[in-house]
């Protein structure tokens, strides 16, 4: 059907700086660019512009730039252009609408809305190039009876845990979703850094198996490429019940993405969209979710911490509690903003509630039950900044996961079309060309890049609290102030306006 | 010192702020159990007088009630005769009441503003006891908490056995004479404090010492893991109304020793944990324990700066935030033990010490009696 949509972005080159060399040409997957040997000069359809940058980026005179397309519709305050669009979309096409990446829409970001306290006077800010500062966490259970040796020693006796350097992981990606590259690069900047990557519900490829111990596997509803050989070669194991992007659905893996590697890891069949169910079939009940974690336990030996993964929803406390009661050593929550490969675009932006939120009402929760020492709460979606992993402890959090800004130090520009597999940064996407942009090698000393100034920057920050150690800033609510914020929020966050004393 | 009205009656009280306090701390115990007045405590504290600034000061004494060591020593603040009567009922249903009247002080210039202050010798009835189930401790623990919260202007701040907290708003010297410390009281041991508040109501209950049942701390700092430690502790049933870093602290020790059983030495590498690179250099076994600790108890490590002296029967633990950020002295001279924030609180009374030293940040010193008991 013809389309009434107008093309969202303007290539605009500058045909005096341009050589006609054709490396856009050759760079983008979408075939925006073309030599016209008529005219000797290149030429773009715009139309097919997902505005990723690349050959921006990649063009050696700089002769290349991405516009919004000022073509406007008139002006409505109600229907946004986008919104407009999206109707002839689905007018054109009778299906369901596909976003990828995080929800951008304009809803409030409370990270913006904290501010951090420093030390002046009474109390000294510490220098963490001149004294230690310590950010190194264990996450897992410490709701343990103390037990003595014969001799009076203090017997080790805490469940399995997950020791991090940096209180900041690499959320779950699935191999599927991202490429062989991006997995590499993730699993060889985790063991370098003392983090964990996380495999998504994609399996694990066999070459990675040698990251193990500083890998995280999913169990999701899909159970891809799920065996006892996969749980026993990870570190930790992550019982995914939902996700920040897309709470109360299962995962979508568009059948151009899967290929022959990843059809193999996953055990599923080639070329065909690998839909995992919205919920685990055999769970449909708290109880049935503490058998899912006890039947890991046993199949590993009591020897991995398990991790009970849910999107931040309205009641997120009373299930927390009732996770945390059920056997799970870590809760990870993921924010409505966390992003994602493919999810149905209504459901992204419209369902859930934002993690700062969700993750204070969680650690308050727990405390008032007095069961927060049963569990580690892994706070992700979406965590941008060293100074949103400072707010996030604060509230309450042991460590954050972050995804999206992993995906950007490894290139990708936030294009958000990660569900059509053409990703030019080799990224979201399983086509060999386009894998091989990604260099394994770059890639991980980028993330590790990435992490290392955050670590500076987390340790900055806790210097000017005049606190040393991470685990005196975890739930330290009197360290952030509110500001613009209403008393509503300021409770659920349980926190103080900026202006208010201690 | 100048008090303006208006200042008292518009300024927040303890508990509604959190008041950063700098300070002097001091200790003197005689580890042989010989019994001295609080004279010698009472210079050392006066000596450091420019640390304080008049809006609080305060002394616990061990072993000063010989006669009546088997009774909880319960000293009250009340602001008016109605919080006395509420109470003395509330008292006489939970306690029999061996021995109560107003405390015995001498009004001087400085001290100014005082409430009523009565001293009660109490013991639990045996019956009331049995049936609420509790030991004798936390039933103590439990009255004293429901006097504090409940009573409006009725304030326990010492509930110890054979031990005794002594408090109020002015320089600690001067606190020490109101109470007569220096001719009425004899004990093996003292701990004083001198605040330094940073802003105050000039409320009593909020001078230091800070007590639970017969442990006592004075406190030096400001802490900057405060609302950790306390969103923590407080799952445990501790309630920290004052907004003080020493009642945190107090109840993270009280949830330690008595609830956890821990030493005070596994006490001390919990609150002011070795940094993770020292805990590599130590053995493997202390590796071990100090590691665990670290990983079992994350949320009660105390930061920011402080030097605190924990008095309990029968002895004291000097105790350093791990960067050593403010300052602590610790001296010896025969059976003679000294803790004091400069070491001019310790030269004061004893000039010639055997020993002198400063403890390293998180190091703890804990001097106790030698035969092991009070008396």
């Amino acid at each position: 059907m013809q389309a009434y949509i107008p093309p969202e972005f303007e290539v605009v080159r500058d045909v005096r700086l341009c050589t006609n060399c054709r490396l856009c040409e050759r760079q983008c997957a979408n075939e925006v660019h073309k030599y016209s040997a008529e005219l000797k000069i290149m030429t773009a359809n715009s139309d097919k512009c997902v505005n990723c940058h690349r050959c921006v980026t990649v063009c050696p005179t700089h002769a290349l730039k991405i516009t919004k397309n000022p073509d406007a519709y008139r002006y409505n305050a109600n229907w946004s252009a986008q919104t407009m669009n999206e109707v002839y979309r689905q007018a054109e096409t009778g299906g369901v609408l596909l976003s990828s990446m995080g929800n951008p829409t304009q809803n409030p970001v409370y990270f913006d809305k904290i501010l951090v306290n420093a030390s002046q006077v009474t109390n000294p800010p510490i220098d963490p190039l001149r004294e230690p500062m310590e950010t190194v966490v264990y996450l897992g259970k410490k709701d343990v009876e103390l037990k003595r040796d014969i001799n009076g020693r203090l017997i080790d006796n805490l469940p399995p845990q997950l020791k991090l350097r940096v209180p900041v992981m690499f959320s779950a990606m699935s191999y599927g979703s991202i490429s062989y590259n991006a997995h590499e690069a993730l699993a060889r900047a985790a063991e370098e850094l003392g983090t964990f990557y996380n495999t998504g519900e994609g399996g694990l490829h066999r070459d990675f198996y040698k990251y193990g111990k500083n890998t995280i596997v999913q169990v999701a509803s899909g159970r891809f490429g799920v065996h006892a050989e996969y749980l026993s070669a990870a570190a930790a194991i992550e019982i995914k019940m939902g996700q920040g992007a897309k709470p109360g659905i299962g995962g979508h893996l568009p059948g151009m993405k899967i290929s022959d590697e990843v059809s193999k890891t996953r055990m599923i069949p080639k070329g065909i969209d690998a839909i995992s169910p919205a919920p685990h079939h055999d769970i449909y009940s708290i109880e049935d979710l503490r058998q899912l974690i006890y039947a890991i336990k046993e199949t590993t030996g009591y020897s991995k911490p398990v991790i009970v993964k849910v999107a931040a929803v309205h009641n997120v406390a009373a299930i927390a509690s009732g996770i945390a009661r059920s056997g799970a050593d870590m809760i990870a929550l993921d924010g409505f903003r966390g992003g994602t490969g493919a999810a149905p675009t209504r459901i992204r932006n419209n369902v859930g509630i934002p993690i700062e939120l969700a993750l204070a009402q969680v650690d308050e929760r727990l405390r008032q039950e007095g069961i927060r020492d049963s569990v580690s709460i892994i706070a992700g979606g979406s965590v941008r900044s060293s100074a949103d992993v400072v707010k996030a402890i604060a509230l309450g959090a042991d460590a954050c996961y972050i995804g999206t800004a992993a995906l950007l130090a490894l290139g990708c520009h936030l294009c958000r079309s990660c569900h059509t597999g053409k990703c030019n940064w080799g990224i979201a996407t399983q086509r060999e060309d386009l894998v091989a942009r990604l260099d394994p090698t770059e890639g991980s000393k980028r993330l590790v890049n990435l992490i290392t100034a955050w670590e500076h920057e987390i340790q900055e920050m806790m210097g000017g609290m005049g606190i040393n150690s991470i685990e005196a800033l975890k739930g330290n609510r009197l360290m952030l102030r509110g500001v613009g914020l209403n008393e509503t929020e300021l409770k659920i966050l349980g926190i103080r306006h900026a202006g208010e004393s201690m | 010192m100048y008090f303006n009205d208006l200042n008292l009656k518009t300024a927040p009280l303890e508990g509604e702020v959190k008041i950063p306090s700098g300070c002097a701390v001091s200790a003197i115990i005689d580890r042989a159990g010989n019994k001295m007045t609080g004279k010698k405590i009472i210079r050392s504290i006066a000596t450091m007088h420019d640390r304080s600034n008049g809006l609080g000061g305060g002394f616990a004494g061990y072993g000063i009630y010989p006669d009546y060591k088997e009774y909880y020593a319960f000293h009250l603040f009340y602001d008016n005769f109605h919080a006395k009567k509420e109470t003395e009922d509330f008292l006489i249903q939970h306690f029999e009441v061996a021995y109560s009247a107003e405390m015995k002080t001498r009004k001087n210039v400085s001290i100014q503003n005082e409430p009523v202050i009565y001293r009660y010798f109490l013991y639990p009835l045996s019956k009331r006891l049995a049936n609420s189930l509790l030991d004798e401790e936390r039933y103590v623990v439990k009255c004293v908490n429901k006097i504090n919260a409940e009573i409006n202007g009725a304030f326990v701040f010492s509930s110890g056995k054979n031990m005794g907290i002594f408090k109020g708003v002015g320089y600690p010297e001067d606190i020490g004479r109101f109470y007569l410390l220096d001719e009425e009281y004899e004990g093996y041991c003292w701990t004083a404090h001198g605040r330094y508040p940073t802003n105050t109501p000039g409320w009593w209950g909020g001078a230091h010492p800070f007590g639970l049942l017969d442990y006592s701390i004075v406190h030096n700092g400001e802490i900057s893991s405060y609302d950790a430690n306390r969103r923590y502790i407080e799952m445990f049933g501790y309630k920290c109304s004052l907004q003080t870093d020493t009642e945190v602290i107090t109840y993270i020790i009280d949830y330690l020793l008595r609830v956890k059983k821990l030493t005070l030495n596994e006490v001390a590498k919990v609150i002011s944990a070795s940094f993770w690179s020292t805990i590599e250099e130590k053995s493997d076994e202390e590796q071990r324990q100090e590691t665990f600790l670290r990983k079992a108890f994350p949320s009660l490590l105390v930061t920011g700066p402080f030097s605190i002296i924990f008095g309990f029967t029968g002895g004291i633990m000097a105790l350093n935030d791990r960067l050593k950020l403010r300052s602590m002295v610790c001296a010896e001279k025969g059976d003679i033990a000294y803790v004091s924030s400069e070491e001019c609180g310790i030269r004061a009374v004893e000039p010639e010490l055997d020993k002198i030293f400063s403890p390293a940040g998180g190091e703890p010193v804990i001097y106790t009696l030698k035969n092991g008991g009070a008396e």
